[in-house]
């Protein structure tokens, strides 16, 4: 309704749009919904918190958005000593926003207290692989983990950004939450908690940083809660970039002129899944693999995808995001094939279909739109329509047969970010099934890529055999902004605004 | 009289803490709170770490009681988003809805007594149908529907003012507008009958006869009287508006207690979402009280019973 009205005025001739300020002093103006409380990465959890913090800080490594290699950020070169041991050669000459140089003492100390549970750092599996990092030389540190950790660059160049140490120790959480410092590409100039930040380039950033030197003098964001409002201050060109736009608005805005609307994967994948090893004790159908497998049947995901996902979704079939490391593609497919769905559940003795209860929390039109094919096969859905809270409370306590969620692997390029999370003896777990868990397991803790491949492989193979999941799709996000801006999407939701510029 | 206010102020500070009761256990049932304070991507680890370290594995009354016991002592807690103290949260965003409510009240006022008196002075005619028309307009639109049509017309198609925001004294005229404009018919609709009782009545008729100027007698005689339900039906109102500032404060980014309160519940942000339900019927109660004691010092009859 809300999303009608502002289409039907956009609609009712809307000629030209004003010119967008930011060109003319190279300045950027963003909005975006969330409300961040702190800037200190570690204590946040939103994406924006993601945003920022790489605005502002700079990992030991970074991820090349385009080859998806890990290249030395704050580090000159790494290697492993052993599998649980890594050594790193850090950058000379770089200094902090405050003048602080960049040394060993700052990794140490930051990776060191970040790990100590003591300190509470709210994402804890991002920091609870280390055991402890450890100081060989002004600008030499070793790190070593508790454990095997595939995965330990991803952190390495994700959320573990590097904090200077004698400022933390300072100011600590909420110091550098309201003001921070980093030896990022940009400097907070002014936060106000939960409305706006500004950021200024920082003129000192490091010649050589694979983020490149940042081309935007001032950034300004503020948090606009309402989409329709972000669109509205777009075409005002009070605002020059949106993201996360309605897939009805980006249609309606792609026609706009001034205006470039682009469309993004995301690490995002829906999927139904099932109680297949009967842990709610219920005796629910979907306990029989041939349930399973005909609720796979009976889906035209490709019609939802096209009708309701839009963008550049995709259906996926293995229980990962295809561009993630290990996404074994080569599995069992359900095609869309109604009677096949039927003749199933004639085998698994019912005939007449069933009544079930469907959980889900978002994208209640997607949900929808399953309950109407599994109609058409026989099986009657109860829609149970509840908040992200109150659904995963119940999965956790085992209590749910059959459900549709989505999981965004927080962005990490690898399999053991979903398929581990879900099918290695977790609170996530319905399957039960020990030997996926051990496959899981191989793959989660050894560092031989082939190994970690082959494991995966078999994993992902089992979990579509016994349709443990049916995966659905990719999600999509949809960005707006001045078609003056140069500014790239990349499909781990995290926009790059170091490297945005205007033409 | 006064029996009758320390009775009233009693129920008052009882209703106060219902609501604050209620809403502690809604919100609970609503859902782990630590769960979403872990965010959607959180392990089970973590969970449990932030449900420990905030004290939702206690039982539920002990909890209220703590809290009860820290508000009582102007202390709210600290909020589990902002790890900042309520208080604070709340000093920082409060003036903007009350500046909101107080600009959107008196623009309900300067538009709908001006109508109402117009439309006493000349009932069933074309000018007290045009101004029914325009107030009850006020009532039927969508609000958030009349703010996004707003921002289009007066912020993209002719950028006379800001989209959104609340920086500047500005940035509070469209959703004054809004959020005024809805509470236009009914103190419209007081003003008109106040308005016609008194002109019917004998002393009207007097002032008249003395020869007085119509528009004395309007404003000097007729309005003193036909004012007073206004006055306490607009305490009742501002109350109304602070509550249902919620979607304008969002449309507008104000970032005022409403949406403070509505940002919050989402995130299961229990400290402030606690604190604003309190202050808000507190707030709530108090004008109503008022109402109540106005109405009671202008008609005996009411202290009695």
């Amino acid at each position: 309704m809300r999303s009608l009205a502002l289409s039907l005025v956009m609609a009712i001739g809307l000629t030209g749009t004003a010119g967008h300020a930011g060109p003319d002093d190279n300045s950027l103006n963003i909005a975006w919904s969330g409300e961040l409380a702190t800037l200190d990465r570690y204590y946040n959890v939103l994406r924006e918190g993601i945003i920022v913090g790489r605005l502002i800080w700079d990992a030991l490594l970074f991820k090349n958005p385009d080859t998806l290699e890990f290249e030395p950020l704050l580090a000159e070169s790494y290697s492993f000593v052993d599998s649980t041991t890594m050594d790193f050669e850090l950058r000379q000459g770089v200094t902090f926003h405050n003048g602080e140089a960049f040394d060993a003492d700052d990794v140490v100390y930051t990776l060191n207290r970040m790990a100590d549970p003591e300190n509470g750092v709210l994402t804890q599996r991002n920091v609870n692989w280390i055991d402890r990092a450890e100081k060989r030389g002004p600008y030499s540190v070793r790190l070593h983990m508790k454990r095997p950790t595939p995965i330990a660059l991803e952190f390495l160049a994700g959320p573990l950004l590097i904090y200077p140490n004698e400022y933390y120790e300072e100011v600590g959480p909420d110091g550098m939450g309201q003001a921070p410092v980093g030896t990022g590409p940009y400097k907070v100039t002014a936060f106000a908690p939960g409305e706006s930040i500004t950021f200024e380039r920082n003129e000192n950033y490091f010649a050589g940083s694979p983020k490149g030197k940042p081309s935007i003098d001032v950034i300004r964001q503020r948090t606009v809660p309402d989409n329709n409002t972000q669109i509205a201050e777009l075409l005002a060109g009070t605002v020059d970039w949106i993201w996360k736009v309605p897939a009805d608005q980006a249609a309606a805005l792609a026609g706009r002129p001034g205006i470039s609307v682009v469309n993004e994967q995301t690490m995002r994948i829906g999927y139904l899944s099932f109680d297949s090893s009967n842990r709610t004790g219920n005796s629910s159908p979907v306990n029989d693999v041939r349930v399973r497998q005909a609720i796979a049947h009976a889906i035209d995901r490709q019609a939802i995808v096209t009708a309701l996902v839009g963008g550049s979704s995709e259906v996926v079939h293995s229980a990962c995001h295809p561009a993630q490391f290990g996404c074994e593609q080569d599995v069992a497919t359900y095609d869309y094939d109604p009677d096949r769905a039927r003749e199933l559940l004639a085998e698994a003795g019912y005939p007449d279909g069933f009544t079930i209860d469907f959980h889900a929390y978002r994208n209640r039109p997607y949900a929808e739109a399953i309950m109407g094919y599994l109609d058409a096969v026989g099986i009657k859905t109860n829609l149970v329509y509840l908040k992200y809270a109150a659904l995963r409370d119940q999965v956790y306590a085992g209590e749910i047969d059959f459900n549709f969620m989505t999981w965004g692997s927080y962005s990490f390029h690898d399999v053991s970010a979903i398929a581990s999370h879900f099918f290695k003896a977790t609170k996530d777990d319905y399957a039960g099934d020990e030997g996926l868990i051990a496959d899981l397991t191989i793959g989660d803790n050894s560092v031989d890529r082939d190994e970690r491949l082959a494991a995966y492989s078999r994993a992902l193979k089992a979990i579509a055999d016994n349709a443990y999941w049916v995966p659905l799709f990719s999600y999509n996000v949809n960005y707006a902004f001045s078609d003056q801006l140069e500014f790239v999407p990349n499909p781990d939701e995290v926009p790059r605004f170091y490297s945005t510029r205007w033409k | 009289m006064h029996i009758f206010i320390l009775k009233r102020i009693g129920l008052a500070i009882l209703v106060a803490l219902f609501v604050s009761f209620l809403s502690f256990l809604m919100l609970r049932a609503a859902g782990d709170p630590a769960i979403a304070i872990a965010g959607e991507g959180a392990s089970e680890a973590d969970i449990e770490y932030i449900r420990i370290r905030f004290g939702f594995d206690r039982p539920l009354i002990v909890q209220y009681g703590e809290w009860l016991a820290g508000a009582l002592q102007g202390n709210f807690g600290t909020s589990t988003y902002f790890s900042t103290p309520v208080h604070e949260l709340i000093a920082e965003r409060l003036p903007v809805t009350l500046r909101l409510g107080a600009m959107s009240l008196l623009f309900a006022i300067l538009l709908a007594m001006p109508l109402g008196i117009l439309a006493a002075v000349h009932p069933n005619s074309i000018i007290d149908r045009l101004a029914l028309f325009l107030s009850v307009l006020g009532q039927a639109l969508p609000n958030f529907w009349f703010a996004l049509v707003l921002i289009v017309i007066l912020a993209v198609w002719w950028p006379l003012l800001p989209p959104s925001g609340n920086s500047t004294w500005q940035h509070f005229i469209m959703p004054t507008i809004v959020l005024g404009y809805y509470a236009t018919p009914a103190i419209m609709r007081l003003t008109r009958s106040g308005m016609l009782e008194v002109l019917g009545s004998d002393y009207i008729r007097t002032a008249r006869a003395k020869g007085l100027h119509p528009v004395q007698v309007l404003v000097k005689h007729a309005m003193r009287n036909a004012v007073l339900p206004v006055v306490s039906h607009s305490t009742v109102q501002f109350g109304y508006m602070l509550g249902g500032s919620v979607i304008i404060e969002s449309i507008y980014a104000l970032h005022g207690i409403g949406q403070l309160a509505w940002e919050s519940i989402s995130r299961a942000d229990l400290p402030t979402v606690q604190a604003i339900i309190l202050i808000l019927s507190l707030i709530y109660v108090g004008l109503n009280l008022a109402g109540d004691l106005i109405n009671a010092w202008l008609d005996p009859r009411i202290r009695v019973t």
